[in-house]
């Protein structure tokens, strides 16, 4: 499930591109030490292998709805999880781009879901030491099963919080985890399946090209697990200090920052002959003049959980009408705009 | 269907080609401008709608001065809209209370935080798409390498959109004969796909290594070059400045609410 712009704010995106290109950062330096010039080429094309493999989709036993694999934990089998997740943040930068699945803020949040768990914590944490190298292929189905669904349900997870760090969503917290979760079991167990189809086969046909791929590109030996839990409590603490005291500041981030920049004065005035002068003058120069409808007359009962003091639009007639009149001359003015220019350029 | 969506990128990427204002552009330029651009229309709070009116300036622009297909680019935005819509479509199921009544129609919170999310919805995803459709995809990769995207990262994207045809090709093979082959459902088990999948994967494995051999005797040593060299002229500089303060106009400014009371005004 691809997370979209129009759900984030800008602090939970941004946020989550820095810890995505942060985690790209890292990765690249870690392959210039280690890797051979062969897997450039070998990682681009398994990129593209992973987008071919959506084509061919087949169908859920039971269901009689069609699924495809996601690819994450497949890659990181094969390539190791630093390699796997550059491919898969290229796969995602593609994906954004050209089928516009997401959008662009939402592209660190999707890199951050569908990399790094499969990547960082299912494949190093569950799949390596259940699997070794003689180990039957009923133990593959299992590791890889599970391997996909936890991968799968901390990428769930986190839409979930990502949409309600935003709070442009109101689906309160229980009822949208309640909706997510078994939802990507379902496709974690169907994407577990399909991981343990695949490197079987390959075993059987080719078990050259697994056992060559994992000890010419020994990347995963390095990675330890105390490394991983310290970075990974590291990312945590900073990311949720940082993305609460955001959200606690004001929920809208921007407009709380420009406001600190720019010192909309706070404290009180004082009443003498220039205050309503000053006034005035700051009434015009507003920098940012409370133009809608919100805020305009005081906030009403209930806060809503995770959105303490949002304040909500209240009726005004007047104001609505010179509102709808004002859009639809802005509409047309774009229109207009668009057209002339496009009968201009016909000639 | 995905005969469809492969038709589309091939079709974005022709688009990419053409020869005009906003196509000359430097990718860069117009790299940052899209993404203060997405960055402005997100910051809007919850029950914004008239503020992000003004904004279809931008879309608009770049589809006029690109030459760019308006139905195409509302077909593609319509197509993906599944995630918002399913997300955004709880809140007038949860927000119930009502917030503007108009000429005696009731509307809730609930239906305008949705319609502020659809707005931002389809201002976010056009203009990632008019990016795309205005500037070619290595351009875009060779903007992200000067920003400072690492270049493992840079020539990774450079070479997965190369071979994404070739794979696509290869894929839609295997189905076709998949579908020639086998009668209503069948062939469509997860035990066949996993094993049309293997044999893709082998066959990829086997590709992988001769393009790695090719490049070898043409004397590949570890990087990618590109050879269209892009440079920052006076006329990006202005697209980007101006791009910038209009953002910021129309994000602190009242257009709508200006508009509206002078026409009010003027009416009378």
């Amino acid at each position: 499930m691809h997370m979209a712009d129009a759900l984030l704010s800008p602090a939970v995106g941004t946020a989550f591109w820095a810890g995505t290109i942060g985690t790209i950062a890292y990765c690249t330096r870690k392959l210039k030490n280690t890797m051979d010039e062969k897997l450039v080429p070998l990682m681009g094309v398994l990129g593209a292998f992973i987008f071919a493999v959506q084509m061919i989709n087949f169908t859920i036993p039971g269901t009689g709805s069609s699924g495809h694999l996601g690819g994450g934990l497949i890659l990181a089998v094969i390539l190791g999880p630093y390699a796997a997740f550059i491919v898969m943040a290229s796969v995602l930068t593609i994906q954004a781009f050209f089928f516009a699945d997401g959008g662009l803020l939402a592209l660190g949040c999707n890199i951050w879901n569908l990399g790094i768990y499969p990547c960082f914590i299912a494949y190093p944490l569950i799949y390596k030491p259940l699997v070794k190298a003689g180990s039957s292929p009923k133990r593959i189905t299992l590791a890889a099963l599970i391997s996909a669904v936890v991968g799968l349900q901390l990428g769930a997870f986190s839409v979930v919080i990502q949409t309600l760090l935003s709070g442009q969503s109101d689906l309160p917290f229980r009822t949208f985890g309640l909706m997510m979760q078994p939802l990507h079991l379902a496709i974690g167990l169907v994407e577990g399946f399909a991981t343990a189809g695949v490197i079987n086969f390959v075993r059987v046909s080719r078990p050259e090209i697994l056992e060559s791929v994992a000890s010419e590109h020994p990347l995963p030996a390095n990675i330890s697990i105390r490394n991983i839990v310290i970075g990974l409590l590291v990312a945590a603490v900073l990311s949720g200090g940082i993305l609460s005291w955001f959200a606690s500041v004001n929920p809208d981030g921007l407009e709380w920052s420009i406001e600190k920049v720019i010192g909309k004065p706070e404290f009180p005035e004082k009443e003498n002959v220039m205050a309503p002068v000053a006034r005035s003058i700051q009434k015009k120069t507003a920098f940012l003049p409370d133009y809608n409808f919100r805020k305009s007359e005081g906030v009403s009962e209930g806060p809503m959980p995770g959105q303490a003091s949002m304040p909500r639009p209240v009726a005004d007639p007047g104001r609505s009408v010179s509102g709808i009149l004002g859009s639809v001359m802005v509409l047309a003015a774009v229109l207009v705009a668009g057209l002339a220019i496009r009968a201009a350029r016909k000639k | 269907m995905f005969d469809a969506e492969y038709f589309n990128l091939g079709y974005l990427d022709t688009l990419s080609y053409q020869n005009t204002v906003i196509h000359r552009l430097d990718p860069r330029a117009k790299l940052i401008a899209t993404l203060a651009f997405i960055l402005t229309v997100v910051s809007f709070p919850k029950y914004e709608i008239t503020g992000l009116l003004p904004f279809f300036l931008f879309p608009v622009l770049l589809i006029s001065f690109g030459d760019i297909p308006v139905r195409f680019i509302l077909k593609k935005v319509l197509l993906v809209s599944s995630f918002a819509v399913f997300i955004g479509i709880f809140n007038p199921l949860l927000d119930r209370q009502i917030s503007i009544s108009f000429l005696g129609i009731s509307i809730s919170g609930g239906w305008i935080s949705f319609l502020s999310i659809m707005l931002k919805f389809f201002l976010t995803i056009s203009s990632a798409l008019l990016l795309i459709a205005t500037t070619s995809f290595p351009g875009i990769c060779h903007a992200l390498q000067k920003i400072g995207m690492p270049e493992i990262f840079v020539s990774q994207l450079l070479f997965l959109y190369r071979y994404i045809f070739v794979l696509l090709e290869e894929a839609m093979k295997i189905v076709r004969a998949r579908d020639m082959r086998s009668f209503g459902r069948k062939g469509h088990d997860i035990k066949t796909v996993t094993r049309l999948i293997g044999t893709l994967f082998l066959r990829t494995m086997e590709r992988a290594e001769r393009v790695y051999q090719a490049m070898l005797s043409r004397g590949f040593s570890g990087s990618l070059h590109t050879v269209k060299p892009y440079s920052f002229r006076a006329v990006d500089a202005v697209f980007l400045f101006t791009t910038i303060v209009l953002l910021y106009l129309f994000r602190t400014r009242d257009i709508v609410g200006t508009l509206g009371r002078l026409s009010m005004r003027a009416l009378g």
